[in-house]
């Protein structure tokens, strides 16, 4: 029997995180958070949630850093508003989670293999170089680095999507796509001369 | 009054007949618009979580192309339309993200100025053309097809001023304007699970099922959706839901197809045949020529 403490204390917390959170767009005003619980009332994800967004927006601002970048919240949002709306505070949870999804890419917490992050990279580095998303071409590109079996259980899709002309095989692309390179690589330069 | 339009990725993929019929729409009411020139992706929801400033700059680089000629643009996708929506939002509110946008547009040769108004469909068309000239032009009614009004996530949350977050009716004045029903449908903006199907598939299809079986509960014959992912979740994923759960089957078609419908566009030139569902049942005996 593995017996866990489960009441947390007070020097689990990382006040640096805390106060990383309270900076980032969208945790600025977490301080106001009452607690009421709308935001998880309304989450149409809270029931898978194991933190549920009430609970993530305390553990947020306290600090307790591993418990928020380990949960699988982060990556049930589908950044749908329906908190932000509700919020009597004006929180902007919904960017704060993006916030946090940002954070837990960065270092890289989650399981091997695991789609989202995954798809994230891919989707980035597809706009870098061709300016737009290809849709079909994006979803092979995640299966192969993620599920590639599950690439033959969606032939059928992917035959349906064919032949109703949904699915173009050429990649599109915009005409001037250095300019997007040199869009991003300006936002990174100026990121560092600002220390943002 | 002329627009520019921003298409955006999905309507010239999945969604490709959203695009068609919007465009009938537009013609048949003499809706004048002009595509942004070589726009890109505006970063959806997915760049947004690799890197949130870049992403600003990758939208604001077509809020910056579209300025050149106008200043209402279109965005018909529920994600296009926020991502623009939320860039302008956060440039006005914060300097240190204006002036990271302002310096990488610089870097290619763009200025932007703030003065475009980023607007859907849904807002023109009941705002700028109004439901009174739309029921004028109908020429095919819809004659009581009952509808699911769908609006998701994205169009009216939560940057939206073109109606209710929690309560939209835009759409439902529209359809009604050409003879539809809408049936009462309590989860029209609840969220489709957006890419969680193919990311956390058990989840994302109990998501989807929910809004099938919400729909088919309430009498409705088919769905209208705004957003060319809902519509991809809500049709390609049907079955697999049905399979999970109850089966449904009903169509689900872009609000654009029906209204093209009733302004008398031939069904294949605005997509009908690109659908999963089949919809026959739905248009017989409406007098919809339907081959």
């Amino acid at each position: 029997m593995e017996l866990k403490r489960t009441v947390k204390f007070e020097a689990d917390r990382d006040p640096e995180f805390a106060r990383w959170v309270s900076q980032t767009v969208g945790g600025e005003r977490i301080r106001h958070c009452l607690q009421c619980g709308l935001c998880s009332g309304k989450c149409p994800l809270s029931l898978y949630m194991d933190y549920t967004p009430r609970r993530l927006m305390h553990l947020s601002r306290e600090g307790f850093k591993e418990e928020v970048l380990g949960s699988t919240s982060i990556w049930l949002c589908t950044a749908c508003y329906a908190c932000m709306v509700e919020c009597p505070k004006k929180i902007n949870v919904t960017h704060l989670l993006y916030a946090l999804k940002e954070r837990a890419i960065e270092e890289g917490r989650y399981p091997r293999r695991f789609a989202i992050p995954i798809m994230a990279r891919q989707f980035s580095r597809m706009v870098r170089g061709r300016g737009r998303i290809t849709e079909s071409w994006l979803v092979v590109q995640v299966f192969m680095r993620t599920a590639i079996w599950r690439l033959l259980g969606m032939s059928r899709l992917g035959l349906k999507l064919l032949r109703t002309g949904r699915m173009p095989l050429r990649m599109e692309t915009i005409q001037r796509r250095a300019e997007i390179a040199t869009l991003l690589d300006s936002v990174a330069t100026t990121r560092k001369e600002l220390a943002l | 009054m002329k627009y520019a339009y921003y298409p955006g990725c999905s309507l010239r993929g999945t969604g490709r007949a959203y695009e068609e019929s919007l465009l009938a729409v537009f013609r048949a009411l003499e809706i004048d618009i002009e595509e942004v020139d070589d726009w890109n992706c505006c970063g959806a929801t997915t760049y947004m979580s690799v890197d949130e400033l870049m992403s600003y700059a990758l939208a604001a680089r077509n809020l910056a192309l579209a300025e050149r000629n106008h200043v209402d643009l279109i965005a018909p996708c529920a994600a296009c339309y926020l991502v623009l929506n939320k860039t302008q939002h956060y440039m006005r509110e914060y300097p240190s993200i204006q002036l990271v946008v302002t310096r990488a547009l610089d870097a290619i040769g763009l200025r932007y100025r703030d003065l475009v108004k980023v607007r859907h469909p849904l807002d023109v068309l009941l705002n700028d053309v109004g439901v009174a000239t739309i029921a004028a032009r109908v020429k095919v009614p819809l004659k009581g097809l009952k509808v699911a009004p769908y609006y998701g996530c994205q169009i009216v949350r939560p940057y939206a001023t073109f109606d209710d977050q929690r309560e939209p009716t835009s759409m439902d004045q529209l359809l009604e304007a050409c003879g539809a029903k809408t049936v009462r449908y309590p989860l029209k903006t609840r969220c489709c699970g957006g890419s969680q199907k193919g990311t956390l598939p058990e989840v994302g299809l109990d998501l989807i099922h929910y809004l099938l079986m919400e729909a088919q509960r309430n009498g409705a014959e088919v769905i209208s959706t705004v957003c060319p992912l809902c519509q991809f979740n809500l049709e390609s994923f049907q079955k697999e839901a049905g399979d999970r759960h109850h089966p449904t089957s009903v169509p689900v078609l872009y609000f654009s197809q029906l209204l093209a419908l009733a302004l008398g566009a031939a069904p294949d030139e605005i997509g009908l045949q690109r659908g999963f569902v089949p919809i026959e049942p739905v248009l017989a005996g409406r007098e919809i020529a339907y081959a």
